[in-house]
């Protein structure tokens, strides 16, 4: 196995028993994405300089006996960062035109966070522009292919950190989730991708999208990098208003119970119509094989599931007018009429659904029907400790497929918002693959909980995932 | 997947004159041939949401953030921030220390 295919955790043992240094592993990831990139366009910004630079840091901190574990649990790992996160000194232009010269003066929190655990920046990667979007064809930097087929969408709006990760160019990659922007493309590469609670993670750095929505989360190969990823980036944080006080627990000490006797939630209203047939037949064995592991499945209904959708495409654009306002020009970057068509639509619909005479009857209705579909979640909850659900409608697409259609590429959607207006936490894994006459596809599913139960989450997706291996498969590039 | 909402063909929701004024509080500029494409797509967009319209929200409260937080405060204490050259590095037009701007008044 070549270095650049080993886990985070893998990498970690291998780093500490001296067996690899982080030279020749970050050498690994910079050789694939050499090899790889311009074919796939998962990165905007290599930083190999650096990278190497920090890995010669990290040998030289471990050969000196200058580290502990504890203290430095990603020391000489290298990670991706979506390009929708401020890295000092290092281009960061959210996909879009606007920013295309922007290099901030500070880390994102979660940034300095990953570094101060000794984590390697290796690149920044592509997405929708401002991460508008569930595909990667809205970048103004290209679109991103899906390693598994490259005619396909890898899905977005975290498209270069899923195509990143699943190329095997880096051992892990942070994403953003306002709408399933970090679960529907983990699942469309056969990744494990994590929307935490709402207030786990700070936001403090990151462009801002909508802000009561945006998660900030990270992509890896399995639940068990998930879970060491997330023990580092979350936590309050005094620069982010909205992060919790509560302690962060140590997210691996459960991974392991199985789930004997866990309730788990069948949602019916998420098999919605026009769902393609063979993600429901795979839905109902992925429910088979957790009730073999123990598991009570149990039907559940989420009323307001139908009306997400339309909350989703009025709160969140709303709020991207607002947070989009500040990019005039004079500051730094470049002025308006930089912007491409999917930012301005949806800064011109918030702009419209704010405005005089039409906050009541869009705004305020969707702000309502919002607490009406956090309520459904709480009910439900009640009865059974997580939810599992497709995340997408459809199998990746190809790429060209729904982009002249816009109302038809926000459906993609349709699954993953609910847990965005409820703030709710959402982990997507691989639930396999789907053989149709362009190859092989990958599906995934997702497990929700209640706030707070990313432990929970990381259970129940550990033990499908040992049970099922899928992560175990890597595309043929 | 082809969306299967039907939707009611009603007249544009939204004018040609409609869209300029929104793209002028927006600050943006749009294109003579922009207009109809932007009309024509947010309009679709807008007749999806109509749906909202039905959904029973008597006595609902608004939910307008969802971590119950309130009042997270600081020590009003002044701490360090960007220096004013880090402040000014990314702006493509400076004169004398200070971001400069087009012209407000005449």
């Amino acid at each position: 196995m070549e270095l650049n295919q080993l886990t985070i955790k893998e990498a970690q043992e291998g780093l500490r028993e001296k067996r690899f240094s982080s030279v020749e592993l970050t050498k690994a990831c910079l050789c694939q994405i050499e090899k790889f990139n311009s074919k796939i366009n998962a990165f905007i910004t290599v930083c190999e300089k650096k990278a190497l630079q920090q890995a010669m840091k990290a040998d030289w901190k471990m050969e000196n006996g200058k580290w502990k574990m504890e203290k430095l649990p990603l020391l000489g790992i290298p990670l991706a960062i979506k390009d929708n996160f401020c890295t000092k000194g290092i281009k960061t232009t959210a996909a879009s035109k606007v920013l295309e010269d922007y290099v901030p003066v500070y880390n994102a929190t979660v940034v300095q966070r990953l570094i101060d655990a000794g984590a390697i920046i290796i690149g920044k990667t592509n997405l929708d522009a401002w991460a508008h979007g569930s595909s990667g064809e809205n970048s103004d930097f290209g679109p991103t292919k899906n390693p598994w087929n490259l005619k396909f969408v890898p899905g977005g709006s975290s498209s270069g950190s899923a195509a990143a990760v699943s190329a095997q160019m880096c051992l892990g990659a942070t994403g953003t989730d306002t709408g399933g922007s970090v679960r529907l493309p983990a699942s469309f590469c056969n990744l494990v991708g994590l929307k935490p609670t709402y207030g786990r993670v700070s936001r403090y750095g990151v462009v801002a999208m909508a802000s009561s929505l945006d998660a900030i989360g990270h992509l890896t190969k399995d639940v068990t990098d998930s879970a060491i990823i997330l023990n580092i980036t979350s936590g309050k944080d005094i620069n982010d208003a909205t992060t919790s006080k509560r302690d962060v627990p140590e997210h691996l000490e459960n991974l392991k119970k199985g789930i004997k006797g866990l309730k788990i939630g069948l949602p019916k209203e998420y098999f919605v119509e026009g769902m393609d047939k063979r993600i429901v037949e795979r839905l109902k064995e992925v429910f088979k094989t957790l009730e073999r592991l123990g598991a009570e499945i149990l039907e559940i209904s989420l009323p307001h599931t139908n009306d997400a959708l339309a909350v989703y495409y009025i709160v969140q654009p709303s709020e991207v007018s607002s947070n989009l306002a500040r990019y005039d020009g004079i500051r730094y970057g470049f002025p308006r009429n930089k912007f491409g068509d999917e930012a301005r639509r949806r800064i011109m619909l918030g702009t419209f659904t704010l405005s005089t005479g039409y906050y009541e009857a869009y705004y305020l209705q969707a702000m309502k029907v919002r607490t009406l579909i956090k309520k459904d979640f709480e009910k439900a909850f009640a009865k059974v400790d997580v939810i599992i659900a497709p995340v997408s409608p459809t199998l990746p697409f190809r790429l060209g497929e729904k982009i002249d259609d816009p109302l038809e590429m926000y459906l993609s959607d349709i699954l993953t918002v609910t847990a965005n207006l409820a703030g709710i936490p959402g982990l997507a894994v691989p639930a396999g693959f789907i053989d149709s006459s362009t190859g092989s596809l990958p599906v995934g599913i997702q497990i929700l909980g209640q706030q707070f139960s990313e432990e929970l989450l990381f259970q129940v997706g550990y033990t499908y995932e040992q049970e099922t291996k899928w992560y175990q498969q890597r595309p043929k590039l | 997947m082809k969306r299967n909402v039907k939707l009611k063909t009603k007249n544009s929701k939204l004018s040609e004159d409609k869209v300029r004024h929104v793209a002028k509080l927006a600050k943006l500029e749009l294109g003579a041939n922009e207009i109809e494409k932007f009309q024509k797509q947010l309009s679709e967009i807008l007749d999806y949401i109509e749906m909202l319209k039905e959904v029973e929200t008597k006595d609902v409260e608004i939910t307008s953030q969802v971590t119950g937080l309130e009042n997270v405060f600081r020590e009003d204490k002044v701490e360090k921030s960007l220096s004013q050259e880090e402040a000014l590095s990314g702006a493509k037009n400076k004169h004398q220390g200070r971001f400069k701007i087009k012209a407000i008044f005449k």
